[in-house]
């Protein structure tokens, strides 16, 4: 697919929501006067506190970066699946609710694919002890199952330390 | 609107709770505990949840709904689950919760599986 124009989203919904929206660079040949083009890529990100009603905002921020990629209405139910659920274990477990520490959200949307990826800023985990939910001895336990949920929804879930301090989970949908 | 409503009607010995919107972290969550664990207070240890509006439940949702499964199994009490939508059917697949809860499509039969 060729790419027709670039358009970059900052979003900042700390308290004050602020959009900024930079304009598309002109393709090719002529001057961009009065021209319009496609929006092929897009990033937008969030910077949210650590609190049980950022889980909500992460969602509907993905939905709005859903409608503008096209996606699929199952594949908008999976991106918010999952971000629902990153989020959560960023607020719970890795900032632990603390209002010091930010959870950072970027989506990254492309002709193939949206990029999602969620920060925290806590002291991390090690994924292989993360017991599996759906093992007999596990089924009864209240919680554990947001990760699962990850990789039943998204083609690819991958975690990683963040080299100044977090765990950072990349979240990927193909379109 | 609160994110979850729950309406509760009597059938028999059976309680029957209708619940219409979200089981989700926070409210949703929050109002399921609630109601549980106000009718294992009154005594009514017979519940069925009628879940046919409840078209989104997250991982905290489910783990609800464990939560008041083994509650109400403590109490010696029976939990049934009623009119999933296939979301949610799909969600307790994935997480082979299908084989611990008893699921029903029809409220009658349903009713007349209580012991």
């Amino acid at each position: 697919m060729r790419v027709r124009g670039v358009l970059h989203r900052r979003t900042i919904p700390v308290r004050f929501p602020k959009l900024y929206v930079f304009k598309p660079k002109p393709a090719g040949d002529g001057a961009g006067k009065g021209r319009t083009y496609l929006v092929t890529e897009e990033t937008t990100e969030l910077e949210l506190e650590s609190r049980i009603e950022s889980i909500a905002r992460a969602a509907e921020v993905a939905a709005q970066v859903v409608r503008r990629l096209g996606l699929s209405e199952e594949a908008a139910y999976g991106v918010d699946m999952a971000v629902r659920e990153a989020v959560t274990n960023a607020v719970l477990h890795g900032n632990r609710q603390d209002a010091a520490k930010k959870v950072e959200v970027k989506f990254h949307g492309s002709p193939e694919r949206l990029e999602i990826t969620v920060r925290d800023r806590g002291t991390g985990f090690d994924l292989n002890s993360v017991p599996d939910p759906t093992d007999p001895q596990n089924l009864l336990k209240a919680s554990g199952r947001g990760i699962l949920f990850m990789r039943t929804f998204m083609d690819d879930v991958q975690y990683s330390r963040h080299p100044e301090g977090g765990t950072v989970v990349r979240m990927t949908k193909r379109k | 609107m609160a994110e979850l409503d729950i309406k509760e009607r009597q059938a028999g010995d059976v309680t029957v709770l209708d619940m219409d919107g979200k089981i989700t972290i926070g409210e949703g969550s929050v109002a399921l505990r609630g109601a549980i664990r106000r009718l294992l207070e009154e005594g009514k240890k017979k519940i069925l949840l009628n879940l046919a509006g409840v078209g989104y439940i997250d991982s905290s949702g489910i783990g609800e709904l464990v939560s008041s499964f083994t509650a109400i199994n403590k109490e010696g009490g029976q939990l049934k689950l009623l009119n999933l939508t296939q979301k949610l059917q799909d969600l307790l697949a994935i997480t082979k919760l299908l084989t611990v809860f008893d699921v029903y499509e029809n409220e009658s039969e349903a009713l007349s599986s209580y012991k």
